[in-house]
């Protein structure tokens, strides 16, 4: 970056629904803010302006599910100093990776009139299984309060503020009561990734786990606990191969309880 | 009504349910801001209170390892429920309070230290293993080698009205750590809950004076059997059992057991147990600054040390495990605590194991690694 220049901003977009880098336009308070300390070069949803690269920062949403993504994610390292992904899609493939477990050329006969226009990858796989990321942020969507403080952390030059711990530490902060264990209702909240607030808790639903594995997640305890409640392990499997079901810890522990005996 | 004088600090009255209305009127006519149980979320936790009616009456906490239900009850007691999540210290230690601010001025800074003003608050209904649990986190923020300025100025400014209790959960031991369930001192205020009366003992002065114009009665001897019979009773009613004294010891020799791999199997390192204790007191600090760097704040929050980044040092993780954080845990808890501070740092509520979404319990836990044979 050359001296006093404004640091390059691109956001890029691969099998996803935009309902990430909306986040960014969401910032409504800050986005003035954020246009006047970044020079935004790429960013379809927001202006025309399509600047080559290189780019300081990149931000990547959406996971990999064709050739052309690929060959795209590839170009858009090359040309990036920092890239970010933001959430599940692109840190974990996404609901999309529902596909990983089933045979994609059967779903493409069902659905589409001529198939052979499909040209789509076998698997739906993060960001990080292609290249190498500098940071993640979680979530389904991502929370606009954690892209600002990555955003802000990156200009000011300080280590970003992204928690690894569960769910349950934001619920317990916040006063959240526990819906597990004050009305029984299965939650991914104590092996998932703080950061959304405890927000499903919060409107007394159980945690999806949209954010992904915490650090050290323990998921077949969990499982284990949430079966001897009563969930039956079709509903557990259910919830595991959800918005993070393409992590490697929710998979593993999906795989693990799928083989185990009834 | 004219109501009788206030009683003399030490004495004990007696006065209608209805009546207990009238102290809290006195107490918020003092600029006390009142919190006290109520009914939230299905669970019973302690907010801000007006009315008496606002209690949980007519309900008890049917707690197990890992469960924890509101259940209506036939009696209409207004104290009849056990500890929710909630502890006091979400309002002496709050889960976040921000210390300070900090904006660039020319090529300095200026530092400005957060305000409190937060009003003095009036707890209502503090059962016995709370007021110890207090009384712990005193020894830590207040009398400790580095006082704590944002706990004592919340901590000084307390008025306690405290209960003793007429019904234990299963999660209970009290008993066994010596904090209850007879509330012995430390507070300006202790009720005992009679099906139609409550009897009061005046423990301070500023007590005595909550009960101005309120049409109370000495208790007489009857009225003091009829209480102590609760309190008796409720004792009766607690059936978990805790040895302790083989503690620090067992836990120090033990601190290699194969015993710890086990329970890290089933521990999800998800910190709800050290949340939910009155006693846990460890917290951290995050900086927020704005996008152009200009102003920043420094807020704490709530730590624990099932978070990985807690036991961050220079130069790596000294709790990267499951297994370590868990043991760290139990034994700072029941053992090193009482290295620190005198005393053990449970005070037997049982919220952690009511609110560990695997059931793990601390009693059980403890009784596993002593019979789990040395090793
Ligand atoms: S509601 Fe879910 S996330 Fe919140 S404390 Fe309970 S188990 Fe954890
Ligand atoms: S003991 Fe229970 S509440 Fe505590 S960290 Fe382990 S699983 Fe969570
Ligand atoms: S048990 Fe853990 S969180 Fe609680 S006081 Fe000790 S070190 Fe802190
Ligand atoms: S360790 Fe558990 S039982 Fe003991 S004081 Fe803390 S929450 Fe209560």
């Amino acid at each position: 970056m050359a001296e006093n220049a404004k640091p390059r901003l691109a956001i890029f977009k691969l099998a996803s629904c935009d309902g990430c880098q909306l986040q960014l336009l969401n910032l409504e308070d800050e986005l003035l803010d954020i246009a006047d300390q970044v020079e935004i070069c790429y960013f379809p949803e927001a202006t025309s302006q399509d600047l080559d690269g290189p780019y300081d920062v990149a931000l990547v949403e959406g996971s990999v599910t064709t050739e052309t993504d690929l060959q795209r994610l590839r170009e858009i390292r090359r040309n990036s100093q920092t890239l970010i992904t933001l959430g599940a899609c692109a840190n974990a493939g996404g609901i999309q990776a529902l596909r990983n477990t089933a045979d994609v050329e059967e779903y493409t006969r069902a659905i589409y009139a001529n198939p052979s226009y499909i040209h789509t990858l076998a698997q739906s796989t993060p960001v990080a299984a292609h290249v190498t990321v500098d940071f993640a942020i979680s979530g389904c969507p991502i929370s606009r309060r954690q892209l600002l403080d990555v955003l802000t952390a990156l200009l000011i030059g300080r280590a970003p503020e992204l928690p690894r711990y569960s769910v349950c530490v934001e619920c317990k902060r916040s006063g959240t009561v526990c819906v597990l264990v004050s009305a029984g209702v299965a939650c991914l909240g104590p092996i998932t990734q703080a950061g959304c607030g405890a927000l499903c808790p919060s409107f007394h639903r159980g945690c999806f786990g949209c954010y992904g594995p915490m650090e050290s997640a323990n998921p077949d305890s969990l499982c284990q606990n949430l079966m001897a409640r009563g969930v039956s392990r079709a509903e557990t499997l259910r919830l595991l191969n959800g918005f993070a079901g393409g992590s490697e810890e929710f998979r593993s522990a999906a795989e693990k309880l799928e083989k185990a005996p009834l | 009504m004219a109501g009788s004088p206030t009683p003399r600090v030490s004495a004990t009255v007696i006065f209608p349910k209805p009546t207990l209305q009238q102290v809290l009127d006195n107490l918020r006519a003092s600029g006390f801001r009142l919190i006290g149980p109520t009914v939230r979320d299905g669970s019973v936790i302690l907010g801000t209170l007006e009315k008496i009616s606002e209690l949980p009456i007519g309900r008890l906490l049917d707690q197990k390892a890992g469960n924890s239900r509101l259940l209506p009850t036939h009696s209409a007691d207004y104290f009849a429920c056990t500890v929710g999540p909630d502890s006091w210290k979400r309002y002496l230690f709050p889960a976040r309070s921000d210390l300070l601010t900090a904006r660039r001025n020319g090529d300095g800074w200026i530092f400005t230290p957060a305000s409190d003003d937060s009003p003095p608050f009036a707890f209502i209904g503090v059962k016995s293993c709370d007021l110890h649990a207090i009384a712990l986190q005193d020894e830590v923020f207040v009398n400790g080698t580095i006082g704590d300025p944002h706990y004592a100025h919340r901590r000084q400014r307390v008025f306690m009205l405290a209960v003793n209790c007429s019904t234990a959960a299963s999660t209970c031991f009290c008993t066994s750590m010596s904090t209850g369930p007879h509330v012995r001192s430390g507070f300006d205020l202790a009720l005992t809950e009679l099906p139609d009366s409550f009897v009061m003992e005046i423990g301070s002065e500023a007590g005595s004076n909550a009960l101005a114009g309120i049409d109370w009665q000495p208790a007489s001897a009857f009225d003091l059997g009829r209480a102590a019979q609760v309190t008796q009773r409720t004792e009766r009613l607690i059936q978990r059992q805790v040895t302790t004294s083989d503690l620090p010891q067992l836990l120090y020799e033990r601190i290699d057991h194969p015993y710890w791999d086990t329970i890290a199997e089933r521990c999800l390192s998800c910190a709800n147990c050290t949340l939910v204790c009155p006693t846990c007191f460890c917290s951290t600090v995050e900086d927020h600054s704005d996008l152009n760097g200009n102003r920043t704040t420094r807020t704490r929050v709530w730590d624990s040390c099932f978070i990985l980044d807690f036991s961050h040092v220079h130069g790596g993780n000294s709790r990267p495990t499951i297994k370590s954080r868990f043991r760290q845990w139990m034994t700072h808890k029941l053992g090193a605590w009482i290295d620190q501070f005198g005393r053990s740092g449970c005070v037997g509520c049982g919220r952690c194991i009511a609110w560990c979404p695997v059931g793990i319990d601390i009693t059980e836990e403890l009784n596993r690694l002593r019979t789990a044979g040395a090793r």
